[in-house]
């Protein structure tokens, strides 16, 4: 039945959509880590999504997938604070490269995609209802 | 041969078909909204119906078959040959070229045409119906 198809593929945007919101709540959350868990300052992160076809429909009906997540190149913001036990020798620490109005913008994409997916799930849900009372 | 009844609904039958195909598209189209390098998909609606109308098989790829005994592949959809790009849309730096706002429109379109298919059907149902039990 071809229109289930059209859940999968909604439902492969949700998970995708659904991984990106997470990571910006990462890159917000670590907006001033300093450390992060490879001793390294954290680095903002990004996903990559990649169309992948699913198993059984039809050709051209791609859904999508996290390809990956890549950390974003770009320098560091170095504040001066020679008190900080992190200081390098001149006296600088190394801050996140998390530039905040990036990640809204981010997240407001991934909301808005969120939601057009969410919209596609019940539209389809909807006229498979009705296919099921075809006749009555 | 087709009889009576599968001719009577048949044109509908494929419209459901072909309407539930494109809304597959148009789920993808969605889906891969904010994927690098995609490709925004359609389906050439009007030509697809009137070569399944007609009876056309579809203009698939044969698998290559090297024994008599090799299945020649029966993949074949409705749809097959009358899937392409759009063309037209403006491309993002990345690549990708659906929009949104035009998505949105022909899903919403392609789902109201589904549902009054639908409709005609019931209706035609009703009056075989109808016919057939006489009150």
């Amino acid at each position: 039945m071809s229109l289930f198809t059209a859940l999968d593929v909604a439902n492969s945007g949700l998970n995708a959509q659904s991984t990106r919101l997470n990571v910006v709540a990462s890159n917000l959350a670590n907006a001033n880590s300093a450390v992060s868990s490879n001793g390294q300052p954290y680095r903002a992160r990004e996903v990559v999504f990649a169309a992948q076809p699913l198993g059984g429909a039809a050709a051209g009906v791609d859904g999508v997938t996290v390809a990956g997540v890549v950390e974003k190149p770009g320098p560091l913001k170095l504040v001066y604070d020679p008190g900080n036990p992190l200081a390098n020798k001149d006296g600088y620490v190394a801050y996140p490269n998390v530039n905040p109005v990036d990640e809204m913008v981010n997240m407001i994409s991934a909301s808005r995609a969120y939601q057009a997916d969410v919209n596609v799930m019940n539209t389809t849900k909807n006229l498979l209802l009705k296919t099921l009372t075809l006749g009555q | 041969m087709l009889s009576a009844l599968d001719r009577e609904f048949a044109p509908l039958q494929t419209a459901l078909d072909l309407r539930a195909q494109r809304q597959q598209l148009l789920a993808a189209n969605i889906a891969n909204a904010d994927t690098p390098g995609y490709k925004a998909v359609d389906l050439d609606f009007a030509a697809a119906y009137r070569a399944a109308l007609a009876g056309q098989p579809p203009a698939a790829l044969p698998l290559k078959t090297e024994q008599p005994r090799h299945l020649p592949g029966t993949t074949a959809q409705p749809t097959d040959g009358f899937v392409g790009y759009q063309a037209g849309n403006a491309a993002r730096l990345d690549g990708n070229t659906v929009d949104m706002n035009r998505e949105q429109a022909a899903f919403q379109k392609n789902s109201i045409q589904y549902e009054a298919d639908l409709t005609f059907l019931t209706g035609k149902i009703k009056t075989l119906t109808s016919a057939i039990t006489g009150n």
